[in-house]
Order: structure tokens, then sequence, then C-alpha cells
């Protein structure tokens, strides 16, 4: 992946086919902890230990149309090189939640990347869930709930091209805001 | 234009996407509407699916072409990411490998817009290696 917002694209595509209503996107930058953290959370079916224990196997897959899955151990590697790691909790029926934590400013961290566009599309092409995406620079946060969203837009898709960009746009000026008072 | 910058901004353009959204529906009919699937799995988004995505849902509406587009999951072709699936009204699917920008321009321009077909379509009968 070439930048932490694909991995978050990715990673999110697992709460969706595990079929979460809800998805909560978490990043956490922190100059002084020299540490950034991304969490996804769903509340999805949830997995057994028996999977949990295998997900980070890329020979482990729940797909029938191949026999890798490297979504998992992509990310892991990814954190692992930058002097962090992975961890995932879930319990059937009760949902997920991956974290992975990066050395912020390792030399091989990947840049984040483009999460306003990420979460627009996510909102835009999954209007039936509802993603909340929660980002965090030090003691200043954004966030953004497609639930507000959908209340004040009263029945407009969130998948029309113009609402997208719009959404991104939104997302885009408040991240300028909490890196600028860095 | 200022930027839109909180939900208030957003809920002032209600109207405006409510006017382009009407004036759509009253040109177009639904079974008219074109389908557009992008594999969004691992294999699909590390090879640019998202760019392609965005491409899609940006120039079909600057170029008032009524389609929606969604995502899928793999479909087991790896190797040819990004794939594009397109449905016209009333014909069979079609699977287009390989897709960058520059493909999907022509896949609206000369698929979708004139039926012509291109190169780089993975035959239905295709199977994938065990």
């Amino acid at each position: 992946m070439k930048d932490l917002s694909l991995h978050v694209l990715d990673i999110v595509q697992n709460a969706l086919a595990a079929g979460a209503e809800q998805v909560r996107i978490l990043v956490e930058e922190s100059v002084p902890r020299n540490c950034l953290v991304i969490a996804v959370e769903d509340n999805g079916k949830g997995m057994s230990q028996d999977v949990l224990d295998r997900v980070t196997d890329p020979y482990f897959t729940t797909r029938t149309t191949r026999k890798v899955g490297l979504g998992i151990p992509l990310l892991k590697q990814n954190a692992e090189q930058c002097g962090g790691g992975l961890l995932i909790e879930s319990a059937p029926g009760r949902g997920t939640r991956l974290v992975a934590e990066f050395v912020r400013d390792h030399i091989d961290r990947p840049a984040l990347g483009d999460m306003p566009g990420v979460v627009a599309m996510l909102s835009g092409i999954n209007q039936d869930r509802d993603f909340i995406y929660h980002h965090r620079v030090d003691e200043r946060d954004y966030c953004f709930d497609t639930r507000e969203v959908k209340q004040i837009l009263e029945g407009v898709p969130l998948g029309e091209a113009s609402v997208m960009r719009s959404i991104r746009e939104m997302i885009g000026e408040n991240l300028k805001d909490l890196e600028k008072a860095e | 234009m200022t930027k839109i910058k909180s939900l208030a901004d957003l809920k002032k353009m209600k109207e405006d996407f409510q006017s382009k959204i009407a004036l759509r529906e009253k040109s177009e009919k639904p079974e008219g509407r074109v389908l557009i699937k992008v594999a969004m799995a691992t294999c699909g988004i590390a090879s640019g699916a998202k760019q392609v995505m965005e491409f899609l849902i940006d120039e079909l509406d600057k170029r008032n072409i009524d389609a929606i587009v969604s995502q899928t999951g793999c479909m087991g072709y790896c190797y040819a990411e990004p794939t594009v699936e397109v449905t016209l009204p009333g014909k069979e699917p079609v699977v287009f490998g390989y897709v960058d920008e520059a493909k999907a321009d022509s896949i609206i321009e000369k698929y979708i817009k004139n039926g012509e077909l291109l190169e780089g379509i993975i035959p239905v009968n295709y199977e994938t290696i065990d």
C-alpha cells in the first residue's frame, strides 16, 4: 500500500464484510509521544479465537476467489517495520477492534495519505452503513459522523458525486486546521 | 467560493445537491442506468482502485452519464487489478482489467458512450488457477 489511508480503506472492507452497521476509524498522532495510531472498530459479527489466531497469516482468507489474504499481514508488516505493531481484539457477536501503531518519525513510516478521500468514498458507496472518523493530533481533534451528515442532508444520497466532493473538502479543511496548529 | 468546513456549510449546499438529482431524474430513466463495480479488495486497493473509483465517480458526473458506481470484492483476477465491471442497460456485464485513469477514460468514451469494446477485457469463461 502506498500510504496509510489505503490500509484503512482495505481494513474497513473486512469490517463491511463482517456485516458491520457502524465503523469507527480513529487516527491519533502524537508529537510528544512520537506515535501514530490507527484504529478501526466495527460492530460486525466478530471472530472466534481460532480465526483470530490465523488472520495475520497471509495464507488465511475467508474468500473463495483466491487463496491468500494479505490485508492484515501487510498492515502488520508495515507497522512492525516502523517500530510499532498490530493488535486485534474480537469476539463472536461483539465486533472487532484493530489497532496499528507506528513510530511517527520512523524513516519507513508511510505518509498518512488521503484520509478525507477515503472517508468520503466509504461513506458514499456504503450508504447503508455509518462511519465515524475521529482524528486527533495531540490535544486537538476533529470528528466526522455520517449519522450527523445524513440528518442535515435529509435524504440526499451521500453517494452523489457532488456530495462526496463536498464531504472530502469538509474533512480536508478540518484536518488542515489540526496540522496547522502544530 | 468559500471552502466547506462545517455541517452548516454542507447544509447550505443541500438545495444544489437536490436540484442536480432532480434534473437528472427528469432526463433519465432508472432502467437506463449504467452499473459500474470497482473491485476493492486488498489486491485492487494496492493497485490503485481508489484513484480509479474517484476518477469514475467524478468524470461520469461531469460528463452527465447516469451511472451507479459501487464496489465489489476480489473477483480472482488479482493479476489484472484494478478491475472494473461495467453493465450497460440490457447487456451482459463486461470486466475490464488493468484499469488506470487513461483506461477508465476510454471505457467511458468508447464502451459506455458508444458500446465499442476495448482491449483488456477479461473473458467470462476465464478461470483462475488453483
